[in-house]
């Protein structure tokens, strides 16, 4: 099935966008003391609604059925993540990565594994770059495919997008498992390179899923893609700009709906993306639809990129053998690794001294970044919006409150 | 899939998606392709051999106690991110496998339900001592103390991680066989070295050519085999 629906710009197209300055919010009318105040609801959505991504809370304040205001609370699942990284050896942090974004574990394991490379000035071989490139690209298709099913799933479509899209997923970790030995905390990469080579037979079982794929894309999308009921509520829900969306660092596919070409694949072309030819879809309006049918074209993309990965792999090493794992201690220094996670741009900030532990660690995470507009996009909807657009944000709380 | 609202009214999209929903429902019971789930408890899907969830200690030959392969060496309860593991070494030292005297864990703790199932004490490992178990059900009745698995509990045997792991525990076995055979080797050109050094007043100088060259070939794996993790 073909899709006449979204502009795809050209392979390299480079395109600044401009920071213009973002709408001015509607006033928010603070009535406590007056008589209106009666009239207002404040309501608290979560920490443990069903409908509201693991433990996050929203305190709406309604007026009837409209969304006045909205305070996003955190923190429920806060655990430390970044001060334990600061007692743990660079080795010991890697397992720790996979539960930021427990969906896709593998590309928070390249982020801190580029973050770490570039303070240690690590080399990867050819084939470990492949690897990464297989995997990381695997974990885009498995995390829009749980997107897509767990946004349909909150807008009330029970079950049966969520079943078909986690029947695909289940292929993918089924590759994960028989390759990193972990279906959902992979713990996979290593500094300069990769933990274990691909096991015999391991590119063809990922050959043989990844020529069925397109057809779960097509299946999935004559399912829900025309319906008329999801185009009434996710058409013209949630509206982000353009210029908001550059003014709040919002990144990834989100930013991408709203008509943002920033693909760090493109513009930082890190590991060895260079090499693949793949196009960057583009949405136009910004709004809850555009943000769904931007992962559909993003997985038709990855889809591409693999089928070039999987061809083009060469044989050779999968480690860098100049690095030890254990005992690893680079220069001091500090270093940024990122890269174009699923979700958006996640970058690891790291400072050594040193010494084997990092002096200081940090997490970008897209989660959080990209909920910071969740109020921007909710005020004047009704309160059934809310939950449209919080799932199309495509957050997930283990990274955002680390 | 235009934005316009007058091609919304007649539904063709809710018919072509709930024909795509029927497709799958009769279709599972034709296609096996379609029918993804199985009866859990009593079917189960074979497990992938490099599957990994909790660690256990291998012990070569058949007595747990004496072929247990940890020397005590307490990496992994260094290295553990988690640390879950607790090691205390012995005080004396006790022939292992090749009857080589090392020390040996008295007490050896792994509590599981700390344990994050990582691996990292399996790739710190240079004595190949701690594999990862394939067994993923402990229904207990207390919350932590049976949780806590000792020594006992977690010594298996070496023919038992050859039925798990079968292809990584025979690259283990060749990679330990190896290593036993460059030791000797060492140890030979040692002795032989040793030997020829007495009458080396007398007829040294074939000897010892042979010797060395011996112990040069040697050192190099055996020095990159025994400090490096895998």
């Amino acid at each position: 099935m073909t899709t006449a629906w979204a502009p795809i710009t050209e392979p390299n197209a480079t395109e600044t966008p401009s920071l213009g300055q973002p709408a001015p919010r509607p006033a928010v009318p603070v009535t406590s003391d007056s008589a209106l105040a009666e009239q207002y609801l404040e309501i608290s959505m979560g920490p443990q609604h069903p409908s509201t991504h693991g433990v996050f809370r929203m305190n709406v304040v309604l007026d009837g059925e409209r969304v006045i205001q909205l305070k996003p609370v955190f923190g429920y699942l806060h655990r430390n993540h970044e001060k334990i990284a600061e007692t743990e050896s660079y080795l010991g942090n890697m397992p720790y990565t996979d539960r930021l974004d427990y969906i896709c574990s593998i590309t928070n394991n390249w982020a801190y594994a580029l973050a770490v490379e570039k303070l240690g000035g690590i080399e990867v071989p050819e084939r470990a770059e492949y690897i990464r490139v297989i995997t990381g690209e695997l974990t885009r298709l498995q995390n829009h495919a749980c997107l897509l099913g767990f946004l349909l799933q909150d807008m009330g479509a029970s079950g049966t997008p969520l079943m078909y899209a986690f029947r695909e997923r289940e292929k993918v970790l089924d590759l994960f498992e028989s390759l990193t030995g972990a279906r959902m905390m992979c713990n996979y990469l290593r500094f300069g390179g990769c933990r274990v080579d691909l096991p015999a037979g391991w590119l063809d079982r990922a050959k043989a899923f990844l020529a069925e794929f397109p057809r779960f894309l097509d299946e999935f999308e004559r399912l829900l893609v025309d319906n008329e009921i999801l185009m009434e509520r996710t058409q013209n829900v949630g509206v982000l700009s353009r210029e908001l969306a550059v003014s709040s660092a919002i990144s990834g596919p989100m930013a991408r709906a709203s008509g943002l070409n920033y693909d760090i694949r493109k513009a930082d072309a890190y590991s060895i993306y260079s090499r693949f030819s793949f196009r960057v879809p583009l949405g136009h309006h910004g709004d809850v639809y555009d943000r769904y049918m931007i992962r559909f074209l993003e997985m038709h993309e990855s889809v591409k990129i693999l089928e070039q990965a999987m061809r083009d792999i060469p044989a050779g090493p999968i480690q860098n053998p100049a690095v030890k794992a254990r005992l690893f201690r680079p220069k001091p220094g500090e270093a940024y690794g990122r890269i174009e996670s699923p979700k958006g741009e996640l970058g690891f900030y790291l400072i050594s001294d040193g010494s084997g532990i990092p002096y200081r660690y940090r997490v970008r995470p897209p989660s959080l970044i990209n909920l910071t507009v969740l109020e921007d996009l909710c005020l004047g909807r009704n309160v059934a919006d809310v939950i449209a657009i919080l799932g199309s944000v495509d957050i997930v709380m283990g990274e955002v409150d680390r | 899939m235009s934005r316009d609202r007058g091609s919304r009214l007649l539904g063709e999209g809710i018919i072509k998606g709930l024909a795509e929903t029927a497709r799958n429902f009769f279709g599972s019971y034709i296609s096996k392709q379609r029918l993804t789930t199985v009866q859990y408890p009593e079917e189960r899907i074979p497990q992938d051999e490099s599957f990994r969830n909790f660690p256990f200690l291998v012990y070569d030959g058949s007595d747990p106690e004496a072929g247990l392969r940890c020397v005590s060496c307490q990496i992994c309860e260094k290295e553990c991110p988690p640390k879950c593991i607790f090691i205390e070494k012995s005080k004396d030292k006790k022939p292992d496998a090749v009857g080589k005297p090392q020390f040996y864990p008295t007490v050896f703790d792994i509590d599981v339900s700390v344990c994050m199932s990582c691996q990292i004490c399996v790739e710190v490992c240079p004595f190949e001592a701690i594999k990862m178990d394939v067994k993923y059900d402990y229904p207990t009745e207390s919350r932590f103390a049976a949780l806590l698995f000792d020594k006992h509990q977690l010594a298996k045997s070496n023919d038992y991680y050859h039925q798990i792991h079968p292809t990584e525990a025979s690259a283990v076995d060749a990679a330990l066989a190896a290593e036993r055979e460059a030791a000797a080797t060492k140890a030979a050109a040692a002795a032989a070295k040793a030997a020829a050094a007495k009458p080396a007043a007398t007829a040294g100088a074939p000897g010892t050519a042979t010797a060395s060259a011996a112990t040069s070939t040697v050192t190099p794996p055996s020095d990159t085999t025994a400090g490096e993790p895998r």
